[in-house]
């Protein structure tokens, strides 16, 4: 599978991605500069790292999603290749209109960085293959602004569609309660395109690929990628 | 030409942090606020003749950046 990580002004989790991804595919992937105008040949997953974007000035992600090489995502994205957005990513894919709604300041204020369960929402997309419907995963978050909001008319349409990816929940899979860390609405902890071949989420699964830092559960996600890419 | 635009979000979007400042004001013992909503501020130099082609500069810039119209009202004022 060819990769390229997308590297912006203030990405710092670029790094954490390319191991997770080699790990996954054998093969490093390629780092663009956000001022280059297109993707590599044959590129099948554009990744958008965690990060603060441009020091997170005006809204998170909100210049980066507007930067030169978006264009080439979304037409990447419209041939049904695979993007995948994680913190500061899926902050950048909101406001690029790449995926509906926004991430907002967490509803407590306070900037979360711990472990978190999540809830796999389903298990038949490139993201997820190597999951099983419903598993709990455990993986790594870090935000500040992680607070999934958009109107109610798109919240049902993301439920009604199955365009959920994954939901906080604790230990046991219980979803929501306690276990959501920001106040997101349904517990969204990330969401798919239409075509399920983009993916946003706030936590981080690339954190998660090594016993030696607490778990590997988060490397079935670059897994899946990979046997999907190689299908 | 000089113009002021003001985003703010649309009400019923949960302001965390304006919340935050009511309660901090309560405790500051100043009377009377019933409620606070933060937003936000741009003073913006335009080289437009007149104010027409201002507000429309201005409109697309709200429209493309300075707002996300999925929780957030602008006003523009030249």
């Amino acid at each position: 599978m060819n990769c390229a990580v997308l590297v912006f002004p203030g990405s710092n989790r670029e790094g954490d991605m390319a191991r997770a991804l080699k790990a996954a595919t054998g093969r490093a992937p390629a780092m663009l500069w956000h001022d280059d105008h297109q993707l590599p040949d044959d590129t099948d997953l554009v990744v958008l790292p965690g990060g603060f974007s441009y020091g997170d000035y005006l809204r998170c992600g909100a210049i980066a999603g507007r930067s030169a090489i978006m264009d080439a995502i979304r037409a990447h994205a419209k041939r049904g290749g695979l993007v995948l957005g994680v913190c500061n990513g899926f902050q950048i894919l909101c406001e690029s209109g790449l995926l509906p709604g926004v991430l907002m300041r967490n509803a407590n204020l306070r900037f979360v960085c711990r472990m978190q369960h999540l809830k796999v929402e389903r298990a038949d997309t490139a993201f997820t293959g190597r999951y099983k419907q419903g598993q709990t995963i455990k993986v790594a978050i870090a935000h500040g602004e992680g607070n999934y909001e958009a109107a109610d008319a798109e919240i049902e349409r993301l439920e009604g569609e199955g365009l959920v990816a994954f939901r906080y929940c604790d230990l046991d899979g219980r979803v929501g309660g306690e276990a959501n860390p920001n106040g997101s609405r349904n517990d969204i902890a990330g969401i798919y395109s239409p075509a399920r071949n983009v993916l946003g989420l706030m936590p981080h699964p690339e954190n998660l690929i090594d016993p030696l830092v607490g778990g590997v559960d988060g490397l079935g996600l670059f897994e899946s990628l990979a046997a999907a890419s190689a299908a | 030409m000089k113009a002021r635009v003001v985003v703010t979000l649309k009400p019923g979007v949960l302001d965390p942090q304006g919340k935050a400042i009511e309660g901090a004001l309560g405790s500051l013992g100043v009377k009377g606020v019933a409620s606070v909503r933060q937003g936000k501020v741009f003073d913006v130099e335009l080289s437009a003749g007149d104010s027409a082609e201002a507000r429309a500069s201005l409109e697309a810039a709200c429209q493309k950046l300075l707002a996300n119209t999925v929780i957030e009202n602008y006003s523009i004022d030249i």
